[in-house]
């Protein structure tokens, strides 16, 4: 469904991901983990159109995606959650997950999705006409969660949606995040929590300073002892 | 104990200013009273030519706030804009349509005019985005405001060369007089200002709030890059912000025109500060902000220029600026503008 090939991304003089190749197969959850500047979310940042690249491609269902705009791509059917969740503060919990069905006209089909929204994140429904910007954090991942979806993608990019949460809601993060694959969409899950991740995806790539070091069945790299000792703790 | 001096002094601070706010109201408040008191009609005058005057400013107000709203840029340009538009009236009405007195075909090709200098003005105003700042978005900000300027002296230059370097009388297709009512006189030319900004006032406001395009302004203003991610098209949106600035400058460009029935190429410098003051006075960035702004500079002028006991007219711009630095010294983002931490 998505591939990505031999791409770099650099920031001015500095390559931020130097020539990564992935792929992402319908249905699945997959999850790029590694630390802190390893290029994770620069990935998904090119993926959305964000980033240029400098060299490599992206193909998305049989077509180049590279070098489009941003909301073209969210018009081929890819959404992100973004890394710092990027709410739109001034706005309502209601007005932030209408921008999510921006492009979107099936007035039918967008009632729909929010109440399936709202039913995955029940706090939403709650503060649906609160300022978004005055939501506690975790209050707000469930909203840039919930905007990405009401965009009815295909594939669905998660930046980091357990930063800063409590254990609590990790939990419940992680099984929203099962949840609505089970309900069919495609997940490019990035993730520091690497425990978590791998233990909710179906394969994984381990990124390391710009490089995929490696990569496999998400059930293999739990007990793989490399990534035990560098990612899990062990 | 330093926390507690610290406190005193915070409380002492809003003490001070709270008692400073009051005086001046309370002053200002004396003064029109006593103006009402000796002459009601008078005041009632100048208190509609303020307003006419200030809405005007607000028409052109609301431009540098929606730029700056979107893309954090004073557009120096504008105000120029605003003359360019009062010249495309000038020729378009006197000149192009021969029309020089008010008649019903007059103010068809008044109405032509209004649509024709907005489409006018947007228009340059997105060929200005387009071709001078878009480029710089990234650069560091000094770079797209020197280029503002230099904006601003070129279309000063065309207005130069179009409209010579004196001042130009045109006539009017606004019918002259004045309505009577109880007393007062209301000039009908102040009163068609009205009949005419506080539609376009309204549609601004219907486009902002209940559009899709004006969503799409609303979360551009907020978050570029989550707004691409929501599948905008922030460049078409951030055009189309230039357009609506635009087009209200050249309405307010005719109005302008057609009111006042003159017309000078330095025009745009003289009330695009005014403007731009208003904008900052309501707080930068916040269209409420603009108009009510535009509005209190506009009766502040009203009153003191036209009331009985006032400075008078060659104090307008001196009293406008000083009330300006005590708001902004008190409160600087501005009457309704949000403190600058919100913006992450």
């Amino acid at each position: 469904m998505l591939k990505v090939e031999n791409v770099e991304v650099a920031y001015g003089n500095i390559k931020a991901i130097k020539g990564i190749s992935l792929e992402v197969n319908k249905g699945e959850i997959v999850t790029l983990i590694g630390s802190n500047g390893a290029g994770k979310s620069t990935t998904l940042r090119a993926i959305s159109g964000l980033l240029k690249l400098k060299s490599g491609s992206i193909t998305f269902e049989g077509n180049r995606i590279d070098g489009k705009e941003g909301h073209e791509i969210v018009a081929k059917g890819i959404c992100q959650s973004p890394e710092g969740r990027r709410i739109f503060p001034r706005m309502s919990v209601s007005e932030n997950l209408d921008l999510g069905a921006f492009l979107r006209n099936d007035k039918d089909g967008i009632a729909e999705d929010r109440e399936r929204v709202l039913e995955l994140f029940p706090r939403l429904a709650e503060r649906i006409n609160q300022k978004a910007g005055t939501m506690s954090g975790g209050e707000q991942q469930m909203l840039a969660v919930g905007r990405a979806l009401m965009g009815k993608p295909s594939l669905l990019l998660l930046d980091e949606p357990s930063m800063g949460l409590a254990p609590v809601l990790v939990d419940m993060i992680f099984e929203t995040i099962t949840k609505i694959n089970e309900q069919g969409t495609t997940i490019l899950l990035v993730e520091q929590n690497a425990l978590a991740a791998l233990s909710v995806a179906h394969r994984a790539y381990v990124l390391e300073s710009g490089n995929i070091k490696l990569s496999g069945n998400a059930k293999d790299l739990i007990s793989d002892p490399e990534v035990t000792k560098a990612y899990l703790g062990g | 104990m330093a926390g507690v001096t610290y406190k005193t002094r915070q409380l002492r601070r809003r003490y001070v200013e709270r008692s400073f706010a009051t005086i001046a109201v309370a002053g200002g408040s004396f003064w029109l009273l006593i103006n009402l008191i000796k002459s009601p009609s008078q005041f009632t005058e100048v208190t509609f030519t303020g307003l006419s005057n200030g809405i005007l400013y607000a028409l052109i107000a609301l431009g540098y706030t929606l730029v700056y709203g979107i893309i954090e840029l004073i557009n120096f340009a504008h105000g120029d804009l605003f003359m360019l538009g009062g010249l495309f009236s000038a020729h378009f009405i006197t000149l192009w349509f021969n029309q020089n007195h008010p008649t019903g075909a007059g103010y068809g090709v008044l109405l032509l005019c209004l649509v024709a200098v907005m489409a006018f003005c947007g228009i340059i105003n997105v060929g200005i985005e387009r071709f001078a700042y878009r480029r710089l978005r990234r650069a560091p900000k000094l770079a797209p405001l020197i280029t503002a300027v230099g904006m601003s002296f070129i279309i000063q230059f065309v207005g130069l060369r179009w409209n010579g370097s004196g001042q130009k009388t045109w006539p009017s297709l606004l019918p002259a007089g004045n309505l009577k009512f109880l007393g007062v006189r209301l000039p009908y030319t102040t009163l068609i200002s009205f009949i005419v900004t506080i539609p376009v006032l309204l549609a601004l406001t219907y486009i902002v709030t209940q559009t899709k395009q004006g969503k799409a302004m609303r979360a551009t203003a907020q978050d570029q890059d989550a707004s691409r991610l929501m599948g905008i098209n922030v460049n078409r949106t951030i055009s189309f912000t230039f357009g609506l600035g635009g087009a209200l400058a050249g309405a307010a460009g005719l109005l302008f025109e057609q009111t006042r029935g003159l017309t000078t190429y330095n025009l745009g410098y003289q009330l695009g500060l005014i403007a731009f003051t208003a904008a900052v006075m309501g707080g930068i960035g916040n269209l409420q902000g603009a108009v009510l702004g535009a509005v209190i500079i506009g009766l502040i002028q009203g009153w003191n220029d036209g009331l009985p006991i006032g400075l008078g007219q060659q104090w307008s711009n001196t009293v406008v600026f000083s009330i300006l630095i005590l708001l902004m010294v008190f409160k600087p983002t501005g009457l309704l503008g949000k403190p600058m931490t919100e913006k992450v």
